[in-house]
């Protein structure tokens, strides 16, 4: 049984505070102190960390006094969310609740009122964990993760984004400041499922379902995995296997079983055991996809 | 270094460190030991004040991050000696029994009734999840809920 033996009243650590106003100023401060430094953004996940002692920052960046990363707004491409977009402010936003309700069900599903008051999408995916409730469903709508840096802005898809190990693809001095997330098929449904020791732990396990249906006929089908791998993956074989057929009982069945095949829980997670990971994988994969399949019906 | 931040209607300046917690400046600075340090991880809610009006963890905000904000602890919630109806209706529906979450609950509370005069059961259990209580169970936590609710709306 974990306890929890850590002081955690206080923040044992010094740090210099850095409230850069800008993009480029934080970009600066970035890449001039690289490794030293710590973005802030919500805080719940880094305050507790360095209460730990798990990272031990000297510097720490905090980027909440750049007001236009959090904004939630509708662009040509899709619909785009700041970084700084904060889970409760993804929970209550009409434009996501009417057009991407995957990503409101999702942050609806995360800690309590007080985390979500605080924390950030940004944040949620930058901390590179496998259980993170934002990642899984932005990979399964197709995210694309914009980054900031000195020689300027790039993106790319969000599936390249995750290395595995707690790792991300920010190179020193670079910020992630959004995400874009491309318009769904037309008529389609989407669903977000989790299982966690209690609601407001983090998520043992937890898959996000995107389906279209045409006569029928599963068309577009994306679906992503978390917490079962040490990334957030998308279950490839699974969506093949689905496209093009009605979703039966059947379907189902040999779509859930490619599921077991491509998540590779670890033994050390303490959460919860490998076997346990693997057959629930499959359980929350067969409700979610049933589900989106039901709203895309509607 | 030099912050300025609004309590319970007050502004206050102070000195502080970085890495000071917010939770600590409000009960080790100005003596506003209501607002209690629980776990110190996001999971009890026993330090939740409202942040600009929104419940947040005061132990997971540093001081320095809240500079010109407006804090509003449980100090704050009593207009003098008469108290809010949310801690009334705490008191008549036997809502407190060792009192070390009540601040905590009752923050959340008025954070909830802001927002939602009229909230169902499920959507009172949703709003305080991240709020323990140890002693009473949360039904009459659910009752006061209710029936402040009721008093704040007529």
């Amino acid at each position: 049984m974990y306890v929890n033996k850590v002081n955690t009243h206080i923040l044992p650590i010094e740090f210099e505070y850095h409230a850069p106003k800008s993009l480029d100023e934080t970009v600066e401060l970035l890449e001039k102190y690289g490794e030293d430094a710590h973005v802030l953004a919500g805080g719940t996940d880094l305050l507790p960390h360095m209460k730990q002692r798990r990272v031990e920052p000297k510097h720490i960046v905090n980027i909440k006094g750049i007001p236009e990363l959090a904004c939630i707004k509708e662009i040509p491409e899709g619909i785009h969310i700041g970084a700084l977009a904060k889970l409760r402010a993804i929970e209550l936003s009409p434009l996501i609740n009417e057009k991407l309700p995957l990503l409101s069900e999702a942050a609806r599903s995360v800690g309590s009122i007080q985390i979500r008051n605080l924390g950030t999408i940004g944040g949620n995916i930058c901390n590179a964990s496998p259980s993170a409730d934002m990642a899984t469903p932005l990979m399964a709508v197709d995210a694309k993760v914009h980054v900031y840096s000195k020689s300027g802005e790039k993106n790319y898809p969000i599936v390249e984004f995750f290395h595995g190990r707690g790792e991300v693809r920010l190179e020193q001095g670079e910020l992630v400041t959004g995400f874009t997330v491309p318009h769904l098929p037309e008529g389609a449904g989407s669903a977000f499922e989790k299982i966690g020791w209690t609601t407001l732990d983090i998520a043992t396990v937890n898959v996000a379902a995107v389906v279209s249906l045409k006569d029928g006929k599963i068309d577009h089908c994306s679906i992503a995995l978390g917490a079962c791998s040490p990334a957030p993956i998308r279950g490839v074989l699974a969506e093949e296997i689905l496209r093009g057929r009605e979703p039966s009982a059947e379907a189902m069945d040999e779509a859930v079983e490619l599921i077991a095949t491509c998540v590779e829980p670890r033994e050390r997670w303490r959460r919860a055991p490998p076997e346990y990971r693997q057959r629930t994988s499959k359980a929350l994969a067969r409700d979610a996809v049933t589900r989106a399949v039901e709203a895309a019906r509607r | 270094m030099e912050i300025e931040i609004t309590v319970n209607g007050r502004k206050r300046r102070f000195d502080v460190e970085p890495n000071k917690l917010l939770l600590n400046l409000v009960r080790d600075e100005l003596y506003l030991t209501g607002t209690k340090y629980g776990c110190g991880i996001g999971e009890c809610g026993a330090c939740t004040v409202l942040l600009d009006g929104e419940a947040v963890l005061s132990c997971m905000v540093l001081a320095v991050d809240a500079d010109g904000k407006c804090v509003e602890t449980i100090e704050g919630v009593a207009d003098g000696d008469k108290l809010d109806p949310i801690q009334e209706a705490y008191i008549e529906e036997g809502a407190i029994q060792c009192g070390f979450c009540t601040p905590g609950f009752i923050m959340t509370t008025k954070a909830l009734l802001k927002e939602n005069p009229d909230p169902s059961e499920a959507e009172i259990r949703e709003y305080l999840k991240g709020n323990y209580c140890r002693c009473t169970g949360y039904v009459n936590i659910i009752k006061a809920v209710q029936s402040a609710a009721k008093k704040l709306r007529s």
